[in-house]
């Protein structure tokens, strides 16, 4: 019979099937980060157990990290703790770390597929919801409560019911100015947030096969934004050039078989899908949000929705609930909204890529006065990568702030905040009250866009700078 | 795991739609390296006004929903964030039941491990249940487990599904590992065979 991929790297992972459908899967690699971790690390030592497979485990610490200097350690106590928690944990139980003044340190989800510990095929578990990510490898990857967390550092495996399969169809070609960010949030924005919730999505066609890894990655990343846990892009030579030399990555006479392998994993002609979703992104304009939920995506060029115009109760009180969030006049224009800051970085555009589509908007220009912008590298080697190249310079000169690498105002767990009133076009993936800080104000967008923002201090149309 | 069996409980009604995890448990409470004292957190930014004083608008600072063991929750409960400091930080204020048309994935599973009962129910269905939590001190409901029924302050009573195995996880307070744990043998000879089939899986 043929199998969608998702159905095929499943199958492949299968330890045991209970009478009633439970699963009883392997996971083949497992990121560990500080905050969602410290209490499944106690509970093994608790229970006296200790971790089945260190090697398959890689710890980062990320969202507590300062993102300005940080030779004098961390400040804020409470962060600190955590950070030296995990530090002790991993020793204890052995586990593969790289410390926070390590070059390789960043977002988990960036560290993974630079190291190339992110492989095609593999199951990838994280406890972060933002572990969607690595499917841009046509790896199995999804976010774990700490309780699983507990779960896969004890046993290597996971108890999970076989997902639906759903396939998102990207068709045409990306306009200039637009990217990998405005093809997802379309994609959201059609969906819903609920939308994908108990699918794995399956992203395919032209548009999709276009984009680079880091495009891919960024497109996977705001998978869970659309309520799936795992999105997935069938990997192709891009994936393997990606992949290949990088320091965990098979080498020699593994990695020929690996790729022959890998070449096997794709989605069956004839498999069948309990939900396709087509997009045609040949007239996609730069697209933003204007609540404070993903799925209130809209063109630039678009108007804030009026409740008044949605019969459904529950959903009209949603829209004013976030119009009054948001300051808004219920109907009025996005274009134009003054702003006062403005973030780059984030897992879902944190990466060399992003950093380059960001130089080229602000290169020769100046930030808006009274704007306050971050850009905030991935990880230390996409750092170094965008140094090397001259991006940190460009930015500096155009009046952002460099800074070192981290979760940073994607969530504001560390000083990086938004204060009450504060708007802010951020390349992050969540514009949920206060996430980038009590009170705050968040527009997700495409780094392109958010640099545009920048510039005029104001919500505006990238492509209108020219 | 504590078990769940049945609760007879106050329902506080919560009719709005994606209460993300960050609603739940704000970040700045996510800094914790313990599973206890986060119920005191709950709700934070809805549940306190800026000097920290309670808002008295929010339904669990209500005197009727104070003792609240049940949420009745717009659609898409528990999106966002994999943290499972969002259920601890519920469990801890003594919620154990959370009545939805939709949750999401991660956060219904999370429910489970803490001996929490996530219910599923149809729009209808929430509609009358969200009614029977606005009564204020009359907002009881008994939620049965082993019967998978809801009963009402009327008497009436809705079914709702729950899959068999997470059922019995539940009823009994299993541990997972415990579980997996027995199962070793299985573990061990999929990596062995995995070893054979792809050794660039291991490092
Ligand atoms: S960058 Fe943001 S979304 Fe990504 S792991 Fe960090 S906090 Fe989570």
């Amino acid at each position: 019979m043929p199998k969608t991929l998702f159905d095929k790297i499943w199958d492949a992972h299968l330890v045991d099937v209970q009478d009633d459908g439970t699963c009883l899967i392997y996971i083949d690699r497992h990121m560990v980060h500080e905050v969602t971790s410290p209490q499944a690390f106690e509970g093994l030592r608790t229970a006296g157990r200790s971790v089945h497979r260190p090697q398959a485990t890689l710890a980062v610490a990320d969202h507590n990290v300062p993102t300005t200097d940080r030779s004098k350690g961390i400040a804020n106590p409470e962060s600190r703790i955590q950070v030296e928690t995990l530090e002790s944990n991993v020793e204890e139980f052995g586990v593969p770390y790289f410390k926070t003044d390590d070059i390789r340190q960043g977002v988990v989800h960036i560290v993974g597929p630079e190291q190339g510990f992110t492989l095609p095929g593999a199951t990838i578990v994280c406890g972060d919801s933002h572990t969607a990510t690595h499917g841009a490898f046509g790896s199995l990857a999804f976010g774990i409560g700490t309780s699983e967390v507990e779960h896969v550092l004890a046993t290597q495996t996971l108890l999970q019911k076989p997902a639906k399969n759903m396939l998102v169809k990207v068709t045409g070609t990306l306009p200039d100015h637009c990217s990998a960010k405005d093809v997802v949030l379309a994609i959201i924005g059609k969906i819903g947030t609920a939308g994908g919730t108990g699918y794995v999505i399956e992203y395919a066609g032209e548009a999709i096969e276009a984009l680079s890894m880091e495009g891919r990655m960024t497109v996977c990343n705001m998978t869970i934004e659309g309520g799936a846990r795992a999105g997935l892009i069938a990997p192709d030579q891009k994936t393997f050039d990606y992949i290949q030399g990088r320091p965990m990555a098979p080498k020699g006479a593994a990695w020929e078989q690996a790729v022959e392998y890998w070449k096997t994993l794709h989605t069956d002609d004839g498999a069948s899908f309990d939900e396709v979703v087509e997009l045609d992104v040949t007239n996609l304009a730069p697209q933003i949000t204007w609540g404070t939920s993903p799925e209130n995506v809209l063109s630039i060029e678009d108007n804030v929705p009026n409740p008044a115009d949605e019969p459904n109760a529950e959903k009209k009180a949603s829209i004013e609930r976030a119009i009054g969030y948001m300051d808004f006049e219920a109907g009025q224009a996005i274009e134009g909204v003054a702003i006062n800051t403005v973030f780059i970085g984030s897992c879902t555009n944190g990466r060399i890529e992003d950093f380059r589509e960001a130089a080229a908007i602000a290169k020769g220009r100046k930030v808006a006065d009274g704007v306050r912008a971050l850009a905030v590298p991935g990880s230390g080697l996409v750092k170094e990568q965008a140094e090397e190249e001259g991006l940190d310079k460009i930015f500096v000169e155009a009046g952002f702030e460099w800074r070192e690498p981290g979760c940073s105002m994607c969530l504001a767990m560390n000083d990086d905040r938004l204060s009450p009133g504060d708007r802010c076009a951020s390349t992050s993936n969540r514009n949920f009250e206060g996430r980038q800080g009590k009170g705050g104000r968040t527009h997700l967008v495409s780094p392109a866009m958010a640099v545009a923002a920048a510039i005029k201090g104001c919500l505006t149309d990238v492509r209108k700078l020219g | 795991m504590e078990k769940f069996t049945k609760l007879t409980g106050v329902a506080a009604p919560m009719p709005i739609r994606n209460i993300d995890t960050d609603m739940i448990i704000p970040k700045q409470f996510l800094k914790t390296i313990k599973r206890e004292g986060l119920g005191k957190n709950l709700f934070d930014e809805m549940r306190y006004l800026d000097d920290g004083s309670e808002n008295p608008e929010f339904v669990l600072n209500q005197d009727a929903y104070r003792n609240a063991t049940i949420i009745v929750a717009g659609d898409n409960f528990g999106c966002g964030s994999s943290r499972e400091h969002a259920p601890w930080a519920l469990n801890d204020f003594g919620i154990k039941v959370i009545i939805s048309t939709s949750f999401a994935d991660i956060f219904y599973n999370n429910c489970f491990k803490n001996g929490m009962l996530p219910i599923r129910v149809d729009e209808d269905t929430l509609n009358k249940l969200m009614d029977d939590a606005e009564r204020g001190a009359n907002a009881t409901l008994t939620v049965d487990l082993v019967s998978q029924t809801i009963t009402g302050p009327d008497g009436g009573e809705v079914k709702f599904e729950i899959d068999e195995f997470r059922k019995h996880c539940l009823l009994e307070g299993l541990d997972d590992i415990g579980l997996t744990q027995q199962k070793s043998d299985k573990i061990d000879d999929f990596e062995a065979k995995r070893k054979a089939d792809q050794p660039w899986m291991y490092r």
